[in-house]
């Protein structure tokens, strides 16, 4: 009805879900920017209360946890897309359970801050930042969780194949850029900041 | 029918023009030609117009706004008169119907063009700005310079003389600094709750004062008078009515004043009803009586009530009937300030008032 | 709107229960009617933001009035002016970009329908959220009731101390929520434009509109979400106990100011860019010439995009940054005007040698030239540090924001209005009462704007409910109020002719414009496919190919 001649052309665009994953992304970095940039901004400037290099303990094994969360799900992905389903389920509950611990490392931490050293949102600068900090990370992991979650269910009532293998992979882009939020907040909080 | 659309095309931008100039027109004459106010407070005679520079920093952003809007003003110009030839040189004729114009799609030496005379119009007016902000930001202190602290409060000016001891509010006295021999003024700017902004057109440029920072500016105004101002950046609900106006001292003025700020309260025998009703009221919880048991700074320091010319920094007029009203009602003078209605009996607010009419 | 308008041709005559019809409309995720809900939702808080700056013209017609307190003043500028961004300007410019944007691809709708629909109920219920602040909860002292803390809510008079009760919070949340909102619809437009572009649609070949709200987009993921952070940082405050803003505790109130003004600043160029895209489509149809410098004016706009993130601080001039500071901003300011004005010239460089004609569409996209010309130019002579120590708080200022926010972006948007209401309704829009729109409102517009400028000159602040009489400032107030009134009856025409015009209006056609682009290829209003079959181009201009097919635009590309 309206086409215009032309020759026919091999028209191949990006997939939508891949470039609206990558726009919520850029997005998400933004607002930890923002959160990072008052982390960095307020060290120091604390008029009392606990420092960091008074009360934090470097998490090194949670961390590991939740990098190597990045590989499973990696490798689970890979998996899916050549039809190896029950290996898939395996890796990606293996990436639940990482994330899973990560964040029990996380409440660890918090309890002990909160219990041992007095330390809370209310306390001062270095408090404020510090759980606003991490906590924005551990919302971003659980929210992270509860869609595995919801994929892990797919998966084990069979529904999730090959042909759900782009969408699952554009759920891991989400869970990789939470790891380098990580690997972020890490360096500034443990590495920069004591 | 299209001809009569253009040329009200022409005509309206014309007409833009032509309220824009009447309007330039308006304003100059009100600048140069403000009449005498005698309706609130005597002897202000001056609207606080930012092209009526009365001190170094002012007249340097004076000169260079001048230079900025002269190479606006020719950007203006060309760029209206081009717009201007393109509505009534290209408007559809009786002829084209039914034919499209050549289509042209760009030209790289036009674009280079104007994309090359911007740069260098921008090179230019940022050295012009960079000297004027470095020479009024980085301007040294002097030795004999006055130093005045300035504390904001939500609605009024509290300020401090450290070398001097006076300690007022709302009316900033400053002597003169002639060229002979300057006497610049340099203030340090702090608040005591939200964002203020200490701002007199004729004097320096605006500066805010941010609680938990300090902030510097300096004003040398050369001649004497009173300069008007008021608190630029929105602070609460009577942010409308934190006024400020500077007194320009002679030197000698100047003087007579500090010495009269540094002497002790005056106490007059027959006001100790009104002192006694000050002091055992809440009155004593925000504001400060020096050499009495009064030294609250929550609010304006009262020590020299009556040497300043308004109340409710510059609400009303400093006379007798208004700060009746002030203590009784201060809603109906400045609704939303943080005074409280002091709830006194008639003969207590009488007696009070008569007391603070001494303290001058 | 009735559903004939989006029904298919066989149903035209059914009389269908009015629960139906709402019901349709409230569940759809169809981008047309997304977008004309995006567009009824913002014409309505036009008028409600309208009749805020109607009652501070009126308290200020002279000074010591007293037509409303300091109280609902301070209320009336404060959602003045948080109306007018949130839920007047970005609703509009994210419905006339959801209505348009596929169309003009060749898509049949956006990437992700059900997050379009989730999108725009977020930024409505942000509205409606804002707006039951008057109603509310009285907090401690009965200080609920709309904020009043000015739409930059600095800091910090929202902390507890200086504003107790839920009035503040009520900011708060309803920009959160209708930021996300704004972020679904930006994510949705570039996966759109990334993604389902028809064949042979390279972005080279992508209309302008595409391309500037590409860019809106992208601004959009990376500088709304710093205001989002600075409000969850608010909410931490005043909820938490947290200390992000918290003078007294060490915070710093200068730290909002930069997260604030590094949203605030790349938003009004979000507000503007899809402004530019309008113009760059309708300029060149009623100048029967095709966009000067295509090339140019996607640079320019991907630079003005880049550059604007760098000169936030140029709203905190007077904050007592160091003269490096200033300097800085002082530079990157001027540079960002460069592209800006490249883009003036482009579009004067596309009347150049037309043939114009100066229906409605063209009348307001003129005034727009000059106006944003003059905005331009104002918006330089506040980038010079020192004399916006003078300028800025100040009248002068609100004269320039108004001048690019009301003469730029609103006449813009008019234009706009004039153009695609036949594509979207099938009908036209009545030219004469167009025309005394437009005349209407650009003598009130005028007469409150550049008179403003005045005010601020004679040291008049910003953000008073009342003023004291002094000379110059009486006169050029009542100007200025009864200029407001005059473009408060414009409008009322132009909402006059929107409703006359549905019902009566001439029917439109395809292509009543004689246009290029694939919207024009149509029915208006199009079917709720979009097209019949997807087509595909081979130029900018694929309706100029096939209405001039021994001179295509794909030979000279």
């Amino acid at each position: 009805m309206n086409t215009v001649t032309s020759p026919a052309l091999e028209w191949k665009l990006p997939y939508r879900g891949k470039v609206g994953m990558a726009g919520l992304i850029i997005a998400e970095s933004a607002i930890f920017s923002i959160f990072v940039v008052a982390y960095l901004f307020y060290l120091g400037k604390s008029i009392g209360g606990p420092t960091p290099r008074e009360v934090l303990e470097t998490p090194i094994f949670f961390t590991v946890c939740l990098l190597s969360s990045s590989l499973t799900i990696h490798l689970a992905s890979k998996e899916l897309e050549n039809g190896h389903r029950k290996t898939f389920l395996i890796l990606w509950s293996i990436t639940i359970a990482l994330g899973a611990l990560f964040l029990f490392g996380t409440a660890l931490e918090w309890h002990r801050l909160i219990f041992e050293h007095g330390l809370t949102i209310s306390t001062n600068l270095f408090g404020t930042t510090y759980y606003s900090l991490v906590g924005l990370h551990a919302t971003h992991v659980t929210a992270g969780l509860v869609m595995l979650s919801v994929v892990l269910l797919f998966g084990l009532a069979d529904r999730v194949g090959i042909d759900q293998s782009a969408r699952i992979a554009t759920l891991s882009l989400y869970w990789h850029f939470v790891d380098a939020v990580w690997i972020v907040v890490f360096t500034v909080v443990y590495l920069i900041g004591r | 029918m299209v001809r009569s659309d253009q040329i009200r095309k022409l005509v309206s931008k014309a007409a833009g023009i032509a309220v824009l100039l009447a309007g330039g027109l308006l304003a100059a004459s009100l600048c140069f030609g403000a009449p005498n106010d005698t309706s609130r407070v005597p002897s202000i005679s001056q609207v606080p117009s930012i092209f009526d520079p009365r001190s170094t920093p002012t007249k340097s952003i004076y000169h260079l706004s001048y230079f900025v809007l002269s190479i606006t003003g020719l950007i203006f110009v060309v760029v209206f008169a081009l717009m201007a030839y393109v509505v009534v040189k290209f408007r559809k004729r009786q002829g084209d119907e039914g034919r499209e114009p050549a289509q042209v799609y760009g030209s790289t030496q036009i674009e280079l063009a104007w994309t090359v005379i911007p740069i260098l119009i921008v090179v230019v007016l940022f050295l012009a700005t960079a000297r004027v902000i470095h020479s009024i930001q980085d301007a040294p202190k002097p030795g004999n310079a006055v130093e005045v602290v300035a504390i904001g409060h939500q609605f009024w000016w509290e300020f401090r003389y450290p070398q001097l001891g006076v300690v007022t509010a709302n009316e900033l006295h400053i002597p003169v600094s002639e060229a002979a021999h300057a006497t610049p003024t340099f203030l340090t700017l702090l608040s005591a709750d939200t964002d203020h902004s200490f701002w007199v057109p004729q004097l320096a440029g605006k500066t805010d004062l941010i609680p938990n920072r300090v902030n510097h500016m300096w004003m040398d105004p050369y001649e004497t008078g009173i300069f008007l101002g008021q608190c630029a950046q929105y602070c609460g609900t009577q942010h409308a009515k934190m006024l400020l106006r500077v007194y320009v001292d002679s030197p000698e003025e100047f003087g007579a004043w500090v010495r009269r700020q540094n002497q002790p309260a005056v106490l007059d025998a027959n006001v100790t009803a009104g002192k006694r009703v000050f002091e055992t009221t809440a009155c004593i919880n925000c504001h400060a009586i020096g050499g009495t048991v009064a030294n609250g700074r929550f609010g304006p320091d009262l020590t020299h009530l009556m040497s300043r010319q308004t109340i409710a920094s510059g609400a009303a007029e400093n006379t007798k009937a208004n700060l009746r009203l002030w203590i009784q009602k201060p809603d109906a003078i400045k609704p939303g300030s943080l005074m409280p209605a002091m709830q006194l009996k008639n003969a207590d607010l009488d007696a009070l008032v008569d007391y603070l009419e001494t303290l001058r | 709107m009735s559903s004939d308008a989006m029904a298919m041709p066989s149903a035209r005559t059914e009389a269908r229960p009015w629960v139906e019809v709402v019901h349709e409309w409230v569940t759809t995720v169809d981008h047309k009617r997304l977008g004309i809900l995006y567009i009824v939702y913002a014409l309505i808080f036009l008028v409600i933001g309208g009749i805020e700056a109607t009652i501070i013209r009126i308290q200020l017609i002279r000074p010591h009035n007293d037509f409303v307190s300091p109280q609902v003043f301070n209320r009336m500028f404060t959602m003045h002016g948080t109306t007018m961004i949130f839920f007047v300007a970005m609703p509009v410019l994210f419905g006339f970009a959801n209505y348009l944007v596929p169309l003009m691809i060749g898509a049949r709708d956006m990437a992700f329908p059900r997050l379009n629909a989730f999108s725009f109920w977020l930024t409505a219920l942000g509205g409606l959220l804002l707006y039951f602040s008057f109603l509310g909860g009285n907090g401690l002292y009965g200080a609920g009731n709309a904020p009043d803390v000015g739409w930059w809510a600095y800091a910090p008079l929202t902390a507890k101390a200086f504003s107790p009760g839920p009035s503040s919070d009520y900011w708060t949340i309803a920009l959160l929520v209708s930021g996300f909102g704004s972020i679904g619809t930006a994510i949705n437009l570039i996966a759109t434009i990334l993604c389902l572009r028809c064949p042979g649609m390279t972005l080279n070949k992508m209309p302008l509109l595409a391309w500037l709200n590409l860019v809106m987009s992208g601004m959009v993921l990376i500088a709304i979400t710093p205001l989002s952070a600075a409000q969850i940082m608010l909410l931490v405050d005043r909820y938490l106990g947290g200390h992000f803003f918290d003078t007294q505790a060490g915070g710093s109130a200068a730290i909002w100011m930069h997260f604030f003004w590094i949203f605030g600043h790349p938003e009004v160029y979000i507000l503007i860019i899809p402004c530019f895209a309008f113009m760059s489509e309708i300029i060149p149809v009623f100048s029967r010439k095709p966009i000067f410098g295509y090339p140019v004016m996607v640079g320019a706009t991907v630079c003005i995009a880049f550059v604007s993130l760098s000169v936030w601080a140029h709203h905190m001039f007077t904050i007592g940054m160091n003269s490096y500071a200033n300097s800085f901003f002082t530079i990157t300011t001027m540079v960002v005007g460069i592209p800006t004005g490249i883009k003036i010239f482009n579009w004067i460089g596309t009347m150049w040698g037309g043939s114009i004609q100066f229906k409605t569409p063209m009348l307001f996209s003129v005034g727009f030239l000059f106006q944003f010309l003059i905005a331009g130019l104002t918006g330089i002579m506040m980038a010079s540090a020192p004399f916006d120590w003078q300028l800025s708080l100040s009248y002068f200022v609100v004269a320039h924001f108004h001048y690019v926010i009301v003469g730029g972006i609103l006449f813009a948007l008019f234009a706009a209005f004039y153009y695609w209401y036949p594509k979207m309704t099938g009908r036209m829009l009545n030219e004469p009462l167009g025309k005394l729109h437009f005349w209407l409102f650009f003598l009130g517009f005028h007469m409150t704007f550049d008179v403003m400028h005045f005010a601020g000159i004679l040291g008049m602040p910003r953000r008073i409910y009342t003023y004291e009489p002094r000379p110059g400032w009486e006169t050029l107030n009542l100007i200025v109020t009864i200029g407001a009134f005059i473009q408060g009856v414009a409008i009322l025409v132009f909402v006059a002719n929107l409703v006359y015009s549905y019902f009566k209006g001439p029917k439109a056609g395809n292509d009543p414009w004689d246009a290029w682009t694939l919207e024009w290829s149509v029915s208006s209003p199009p079917p709720a496919y979009n097209f019949a079959s997807i087509p595909a181009v081979a130029s900018r201009r694929p309706l100029w190919d096939l209405k001039h097919p021994e001179d295509p635009d794909s030979r000279y590309e």
